[in-house]
This record gives C-alpha cells, sequence and structure tokens, in this order.
C-alpha cells in the first residue's frame, strides 16, 4: 500500500484545473451536442424545434448520407492496411542492428511531425495535373497522365496516399517499439530448427507484434476519421462531386457552412459513438489511455 | 555456395541500401517541395516540371512570410502551442500527483471521469463548443485557442502510471526529511518525471501546433489566425491552374520547421517516454 499524504483540500486544488476544463469544455458541450442532436434547426439555426430520433431516421435513410459513411469506411480501410503493411515492413529493415540504426530511425520517423494541412498542400501540388512532378514522372514511367483532382476514383486514391503518408512515421515508432518485445532468444531457436525468415515472421513475429497491431489498427482509425479534415479541405474539399466527402468533412459543412446545426450534432453523435467503440476496445486489450494527444 | 560470412556481409549492404531508399523515398515530397519553393511560378507552371532548384527562393519566401502574413502566423502559432504544452504539462502533473499521492472520496471516480475525456475529441463537440466559446465571447480571441485544450487525459495517464513507477521509499524518505507534498513534488518527482514531460511535451506541441479545424471557424481575425490556416489561404488562392506554387511550398516548409525541430530534439525522451515504455 502506498503511503499517503494527508490533506483533502490540496488533492482537490491540484485536480481542480483539470476538472473545470473538462466538465466546461468538454462534458458540457458533448451533453449540449447531444442533446442538439434531437432538434431540428430552421432558418440557419435561429429556430429549433424537438424532432426526437427524427435527425436520425433522416441520416440513415438518405442515401446521400449512407454514401458518405460508406465512402469514410474505403477511406479509413485503406489508410489503415496501407499504413500498417508499409509501416511493418520499413520496421522491419529497421530493426536490423546495423550501424546507424538510429540515424535511419530518424529518417523514417520525422513525418510524424508534420501536420495534415502541411501534407495535403505537398501533395496537392505534387498531383497537380499541370505541373506536379509526381503527374510527370507517372508519365514518364507508366505513360498515363491522369487528371487527379477531377475524378472521383482518383482524387480518393490521392487523398488516401497523402493520408498515409503522413501517419507512416507514427506507424514505424510503434513497430520498432513492438519489435522490441519480440525476444532474440525466439527467432534463434527457430533458425535452430531450420525455419525460414517467412515461417519466422509469421509464426513468431507476427503473433508477438498482435498487440501492436491492435492497437494501431485503433489509432489509425482513429486518425483517418478524425484527424484527417485539413487535408481534405486543403486537397479536395470532399470534392469532386463528393468522391472524398467523409463524415468529418460533412459535419463540418453542414454545421458551419449550411448551419443546419441539429442534424451536425446528429452527425457528432455518431462520430462519438464510432471513437467511443474504438477507445473502449482499445482500452479492454491494452490499457493505454493513449489518443493523438488530447 | 556462397560462404555464410560473405551472406552476411550482403544482407548487410542490402538493408543498407534498402533503408537509405526508403529514407528518400519518405523524404521525397519534401525534398520536391523544397525544389519547387526555390523556383519562380514561371518555371513551376512549365511542363515537364524542373527538378533543379531554381533562383526565386528568396522571393517565395519572402512573399510567403509578409504578403500571405505567415510571420505574424507563426508567432501565433508558437505562443498558443507553447502556452498550451506548458498549461497542459504542468496541470496534469498536478492532477496526477493528487491521485496517486492523496486518498480522498471519489477518487476513482474523478479519474474515470477525466479518462472518459478521449471520447470526446474536437468533432464531437464542435457545434456546442462554438457557441459555447462565442457565448463566453472568447471567439476571435487566443483565449479561444488555449483554455479549451488545457485538460489532458493522456498527460494526467502518463504522469499517474509514471509515477506509480516511482518506489514508495523515495516518498518516505522526502517526508522523513520534512519535504511538504510541495516540496515532494518539485524537487523529487518533477526531476524523475523529465523523459514522460519531454514526450508528452512532443505530443502536445505537435497535436497544439497542427490544430486546424477549430481555429478554421473560431478565429475570425487574419491576424490572429494559426500557421495551418495559412497553408489554405496559400492553396485556396490562385485560379486552380496558376496558384502561387513557389510560395505555397515555401510555405509549408516554414510551417514544418518548429514541430520538426521540437521533435528532432526531444526524440529520444519521446521514444524512451511514450511508444518504448509502455509497451510491456
Amino acid at each position: 500500500m502506498r503511503s499517503k499524504y494527508p490533506g483533502k483540500i490540496l488533492p482537490l486544488i491540484l485536480l481542480a484545473p483539470t476538472l473545470i476544463v473538462s466538465v466546461l469544455f468538454l462534458y458540457y458541450p458533448a451533453g449540449m451536442s447531444f442533446r442538439l442532436s434531437l432538434f431540428k434547426t430552421l432558418f440557419m439555426g435561429r429556430k429549433k424545434i424537438f424532432n426526437g430520433i427524427g435527425n436520425f431516421v433522416s441520416l440513415f435513410t438518405s442515401p446521400e448520407y449512407l454514401g458518405i459513411v460508406g465512402k469514410s469506411f474505403i477511406f479509413s480501410f485503406s489508410v489503415v492496411v496501407g499504413g500498417l503493411v508499409i509501416g511493418l515492413g520499413i520496421a522491419l529493415l529497421a530493426n536490423r542492428k546495423v550501424r546507424g540504426a538510429r540515424l535511419y530511425r530518424t529518417g523514417l520517423i520525422w513525418p510524424y511531425a508534420l501536420s495534415p494541412a502541411i501534407a495535403g498542400t505537398i501533395w496537392l501540388f505534387l498531383f497537380n495535373p499541370n505541373t506536379g512532378m509526381l503527374t510527370y514522372i507517372m508519365e514518364v514511367m507508366f505513360g498515363i497522365k491522369p487528371d487527379w483532382l477531377a475524378s472521383g476514383p482518383l482524387s480518393m486514391f490521392m487523398v488516401i496516399v497523402a493520408a498515409t503518408w503522413k501517419n507512416l512515421g507514427y506507424n514505424i515508432i510503434f513497430f520498432l517499439a513492438g519489435l522490441q518485445n519480440v525476444p532474440g532468444e525466439f527467432l534463434e531457436a527457430a533458425d535452430v530448427d531450420g525455419a525460414n525468415i517467412f515461417q519466422k515472421f509469421w509464426h513468431i513475429t507476427l503473433p508477438l507484434l498482435s498487440p501492436t497491431i491492435f492497437f494501431l489498427v485503433v489509432m489509425n482509425m482513429i486518425y483517418s476519421f478524425f484527424r484527417t479534415f485539413a487535408l481534405i479541405d486543403i486537397m479536395t474539399q470532399g470534392g469532386p462531386a463528393g468522391a472524398t466527402n467523409i463524415m468529418i468533412f460533412n459535419l463540418y459543412r453542414d454545421a458551419f457552412k449550411y448551419f443546419k446545426s441539429g442534424i451536425a450534432a446528429s452527425q457528432s453523435l455518431l462520430l462519438f459513438v464510432l471513437v467511443s467503440i474504438l477507445t473502449l476496445i482499445q482500452f479492454k486489450t491494452s490499457g493505454r489511455g493513449v489518443y493523438y494527444g488530447g | 555456395m556462397v560462404s555464410p560470412s560473405t551472406r552476411d556481409k550482403l544482407a548487410t549492404f542490402f538493408t543498407h541500401f534498402a533503408l537509405i531508399f526508403l529514407v528518400l523515398l519518405i523524404a521525397s515530397p519534401i525534398i520536391f517541395a523544397l525544389i519547387a519553393s526555390t523556383q519562380s511560378t514561371s518555371t513551376i507552371l512549365n511542363y515537364p516540371p524542373q527538378f533543379l532548384p531554381g533562383k526565386a527562393i528568396v522571393n517565395n519566401f519572402t512573399v510567403a512570410w509578409t504578403e500571405y502574413n505567415l510571420g505574424r502566423l507563426m508567432l501565433n502559432s508558437t505562443m498558443i502551442a507553447i502556452a498550451v504544452t506548458v498549461g497542459k504539462t504542468i496541470i496534469s502533473i498536478a492532477a496526477a500527483m493528487a491521485l496517486v499521492y492523496f486518498d480522498f472520496p471519489f477518487k476513482s471516480l474523478i479519474f474515470i471521469i477525466i479518462l472518459l475525456t478521449l471520447l470526446l475529441p474536437v468533432p464531437v463537440r464542435i457545434v456546442s463548443l462554438f457557441d459555447l466559446v462565442r457565448q463566453l465571447g472568447m471567439a476571435d480571441t487566443f483565449y479561444a485557442m488555449i483554455f479549451p485544450f488545457f485538460a489532458s487525459a493522456t498527460g494526467t495517464f502518463l504522469f499517474r502510471q509514471h509515477f506509480q513507477s516511482i518506489p514508495d521509499s523515495l516518498a518516505d524518505a522526502a517526508r522523513v526529511d520534512g519535504a511538504g507534498p510541495l516540496r515532494f513534488l518539485t524537487q523529487v518527482l518533477v526531476p524523475m518525471s523529465m523523459n514522460t514531460i519531454g514526450a508528452l511535451a512532443v505530443i502536445q506541441f505537435i497535436y497544439m501546433w497542427n490544430q486546424y479545424l477549430w481555429p478554421l471557424i473560431i478565429m475570425q481575425s487574419e491576424n490572429k489566425q494559426v500557421i495551418q490556416l495559412g497553408l489554405k489561404m496559400l492553396t485556396g488562392s490562385g485560379r486552380a491552374g496558376v496558384k502561387p506554387w513557389g510560395p505555397a511550398m515555401a510555405g509549408s516548409i516554414i510551417a514544418m520547421l518548429p514541430p520538426l525541430l521540437i521533435f528532432l530534439l526531444l526524440q529520444e525522451q519521446f521514444m524512451k517516454g511514450f511508444a518504448l515504455k509502455e509497451e510491456k
């Protein structure tokens, strides 16, 4: 039993700032948002009518909104799978004991510090159909010169590439950390048994990495649903014709461009359900309270 | 038949080769951005693009810094990110101290209340947070960028975990020496928490520096805006074909420097205090 300091007032003073900010700026607005999700807003938000679960019914019966949810999951799935596969591949290489391993590590993870807005700006330039360097490289290598911004699927591909690249550093950091928990003796024992490199990966490394993989699936999903707004806003504004309009972007547009705050609040609640499920699974399985820094 | 030592050497060579290739590949978007930030708009607009540096570097950075006001926005972002990082660190250390070294009613409940704020990222409460901050008269002020971000579940959680790993005997020894809780905090706990503080500083500074959606809606004055929104101004201006790409790339480079610097400086603390330690 840890011995404690006496006193009841001091701990409350120490906790007060965190609690006040949490209640005032987190719980209270979240509660108000959930309440608002039951109202229909008219006249640019000036009039509110109680609508029960009406907003949710109209969201889930609207083919447009279901399409937005579908696009969000396609986007998220691609970012998660792409980011994890590439990240793991790179981490396996970077985990080899070679001279300068630390330097390589830094060279591989530093994009972690970049913002989605920066990633969006630079990739928008690279993909630019008239001047982009990537457009030119693709033309030279594959003989194609697509107008990335004009096509729905290509725009989606473009934002997936940018979003995956931006999060690669984060994935590599955690894969490298996870790989430190793969005991060398296991791999040596497998060597003695004559296992090849793929068998070792499949039967030893991958199972031992599964907590890390699980953690990263959840974190990458949260990233792709919540942290890619800037990237979409700068690269495509949800276009062309709504092809990259994912849930968070649609929420922003409904709330602050069309002033439909009721239906926007309902969409917030859906995102809350999503983040809750993801975080609770993540917490139950690994007990780590690490969101992106909130 | 290749001898094992030759095979090892080949494997090492291949590893180096692949790692160098990957480092360059990951950096390539930034390298292209760096090149473009030295080229004049007319060079950039020519197709095929030039892959050699041009002579417009000073012009591009000057245009971005002064005409697009990035100098001012950098200052704003720096002040906001530092204020939030320092504030968050202090108040989450305080909260963790209370949770680990004191006994009081509803302790676990309070910890859960703090932890559950993880479920409430900005998008979940954005509509009402916007109304609230406006009603408080904080819209379009730096307060709107600072106070709503002060509570940190991540910070409280990490510090609590770290404090719990510090042996009890230390607190007892400090008590025998007559150190009260606050002296114990400043003279024992804080010096022993430098890795966690460093790791958290990296996370929080980058998190704050990269904020985009919230300042987009809550800050109206161009002079008070943050650097990320400066990038939106740069890419949003001009017609589709003739955007000011040179200054935009210069702006991206400017905007990435502070968080990158912090990350590189505190990388070891970050790895030790955040990624590596927790995995156990």
